[in-house]
């Protein structure tokens, strides 16, 4: 279920504006990708590329080829609609649809495309996403309740359901945490443990020892300069990332000499 | 790095030896508003009887003005002078929002009072087939029906076109299209009712001949005004939309329109019925467009749209007034309220609606 991301030589444009410069990177299914970087240096741009949702900001586009194991994201025949069912994305900030139950948000996938689906099957989907978010227990006795009603922790996980609940094969993360109090992060990275058994999971983070605890690969990404791209400066085990590794500017990055 | 110590040095000079400052002052009592309130309307309206010039509204000033005078000078005497400056704009706001409100009052009461003498069961029940004008007989049936034919029409023409212009432009509109759009929205936005009016009946004498003055060109006539109000109020509701939603559906593969239909336009819909009303509540009054397209001498019932003259409250509220008499002015009146009692149902179920379909918030 869980597919692979081949990224070669893909430069991100705002308009005649390049972001994002020349990346290369492979992503491993089954496992915790984590981008770092200082803030505007293209990480969360670069990550809304893998599923197409980059060219929603009208000007925007990209160059260069995103594989999701053997099929190019960017080819012309390729319905940019299709490739984000297949690659889920969890935002920075929780947004369950306002008009819509806990209940209704859980099968929005569904319900907005206009998929029938017989209650059996729909109540089954609803437990089981969000049991998956790890929400089930708090949520099941007011399903019918609006999902804006719930806490923030709650709503990204509410969130996570419902991106889960489409059954993607990769699963995006722009900053899930960083306006979540550290119960609800912890709760949000043991979900993220769980769902990498089955999901390919990029996360976007901040917060380094987050990479550290959660990932199993990481990516630096750093401006060249000020008003120049972003782009990615190395990527590798975490493990090795955060004690020993190849680049100067990795190093001054992770042990907090600038950033 | 070095400025971190800057902050601390101010810090302990301001802690520095310094006069002492009270920060307590003295307050008014809290009836003081009240009660000075009263009293200045005792004496100003007494100050006026033994002037013998005592009128309503210049007992009403000077009430004001001597509230103002009293309570700002007892304020800066036993307060503060900031608070005196809250009591002076307190005063004045307070006296704003009554200038505001006190026309409106006025006009209610006026129109509710001298309406509600005709306007009962059988004036809202019978036409005025075969009264004439100084007959104390008829009603007012044929205007209501053919306001609300005619308004009905109108909204059918212009939400659909409205929304429709506003979901362009707030969801795909780019570049040079959308901005004559909005350029030529905010155009029709100031066209005189009258004009309108104008355009539709040139409009229908060149589609059908002369002298075809019908319900249908009094319903597009309203809808020219319309249109433009609609898709203001609707541009702005769809805009409050946050992207997020947007971007939270596309995530889950659902394709643009779908989106809109599901999640842009469900989110929006207290305000689009709002708006709508709004719009409809604007046009609901306009007689000089009606007046031209619609006529005005119609006497019967007609609920046929394309066929023969149709009576709308605003015009018959017109052509009664230009007859004269004692009973034509109570007709008017009765017609007045009735319309002003159309309109509040109109914003009554808009509130209704939005309550209903507003994204709840609750446990």
């Amino acid at each position: 279920m869980a597919k692979r991301i081949d990224v070669s030589g893909l430069h991100v444009y705002y308009g005649d504006f390049l972001a994002v410069e020349d990346v290369s990177m492979t992503i491993e299914p089954r496992s915790v990708t984590a981008f770092i970087g200082s803030s505007g240096c293209g990480k969360s741009t670069f990550l809304r590329t893998l599923n197409r949702m980059h060219e929603v900001t009208p000007g925007a586009r990209v160059d260069g080829k995103v594989m999701l194991d053997d099929m190019d994201i960017y080819g012309p025949d390729v319905d940019p609609v299709e490739v984000r069912r297949e690659v889920g994305m969890v935002f920075q900030k929780a947004n369950p649809f306002p008009t819509m139950s806990i209940y209704d948000n859980v099968i929005a996938g569904a319900k907005l495309n206009n998929k029938r689906m017989s209650k059996a099957k729909a109540d089954d989907l609803v437990e089981r996403s969000l049991r998956g978010a790890n929400l089930w227990e708090e949520v099941k006795d007011r399903l019918n309740k609006p999902g804006a009603g719930l806490s923030g922790g709650q709503q990204q996980r509410l969130c996570i359901a419902r991106a889960t609940a489409v059954e993607p094969s990769v699963l995006l993360m722009d900053e899930p945490c960083s306006a979540l109090d550290p119960i609800s992060t912890l709760a949000i990275e043991d979900l993220i443990h769980k769902l990498k058994e089955e999901y390919t999971i990029v996360i976007v983070t901040h917060n380094m020892q987050q990479a550290a605890r959660v990932s199993d690969r990481t990516a630096f990404f750093n401006l060249a300069g000020t008003g120049k791209p972003g782009r990615l400066i190395e990527m590798g085990e975490t493990n090795k990332i955060f004690t020993k590794p190849d680049e100067q500017e990795t190093e001054n990055y992770i042990t907090g000499r600038f950033g | 790095m070095t400025t971190t110590t800057r902050p601390k040095s101010t810090g302990s000079a301001g802690e520095g030896p310094q006069t002492q400052r009270s920060m307590r002052t003295g307050s008014l009592p809290r009836y003081a508003p009240a009660a000075v309130l009263a009293g200045a309307a005792v004496v100003s309206s007494a100050a006026l009887q033994a002037l013998g010039s005592f009128h309503l509204v210049t007992a009403g000033l000077a009430t004001a003005v001597l509230y103002t005078v009293v309570i700002v000078g007892a304020s800066a005497a036993v307060e503060n002078p900031r608070k005196a400056k809250d009591r002076f704009v307190t005063a004045v706001v307070y006296l704003c929002f009554a200038a505001a409100m006190l026309p409106l009052l006025s006009l209610l009461t006026t129109v509710f009072l001298e309406g509600i003498t005709r306007l009962d069961g059988y004036f809202l029940t019978v036409s005025m087939n075969g009264v004439t004008p100084s007959m104390d007989a008829g009603g007012v049936y044929h205007a209501i029906v053919g306001t609300i034919a005619i308004t009905g029409m109108a909204a059918v023409i212009s939400i659909p076109i409205g929304l429709f212009t506003a979901v362009y432009l707030v969801e795909y509109g780019r570049g040079r299209l959308a901005k004559a759009i909005t350029f030529f929205v905010d155009v029709m936005t100031g066209i005189p009712s009258i004009v309108a009016g104008l355009f539709v009946v040139a409009l229908w004498m060149m589609l059908f001949g002369p002298g075809n003055t019908n319900g249908a060109a009094g319903a597009v006539s309203l809808a020219v005004l319309m249109i433009p109000v609609v898709v203001r109020s609707s541009e702005e509701m769809l805009r409050l939309v946050p992207q997020e939603l947007r971007e939270a559906s596309y995530a889950l593969g659902v394709p643009k329109w779908l989106t809109i239909v599901k999640v842009v336009l469900p989110t929006a819909v207290a305000g689009l019925t709002t708006g709508i009303m709004l719009a409809l509540a604007r046009v609901i009054g306009e007689t000089a467009p009606l007046v031209l397209t619609a006529g005005s001498s119609a006497v019967a019932i007609n609920w046929n749209l394309f066929n023969g003259q149709m009576m709308s409250l605003p015009v018959f509220i017109y052509s009664q007034v230009r007859m004269g008499g004692a009973v034509n002015m109570e007709r008017a009146w009765a017609a007045a309220l009735t319309l002003i009692v159309i309109v509040m149902l109109l914003f009554l179920t808009a509130r209704l609606v939005s309550r209903l379909f507003a994204p709840k918030l609750g446990r």
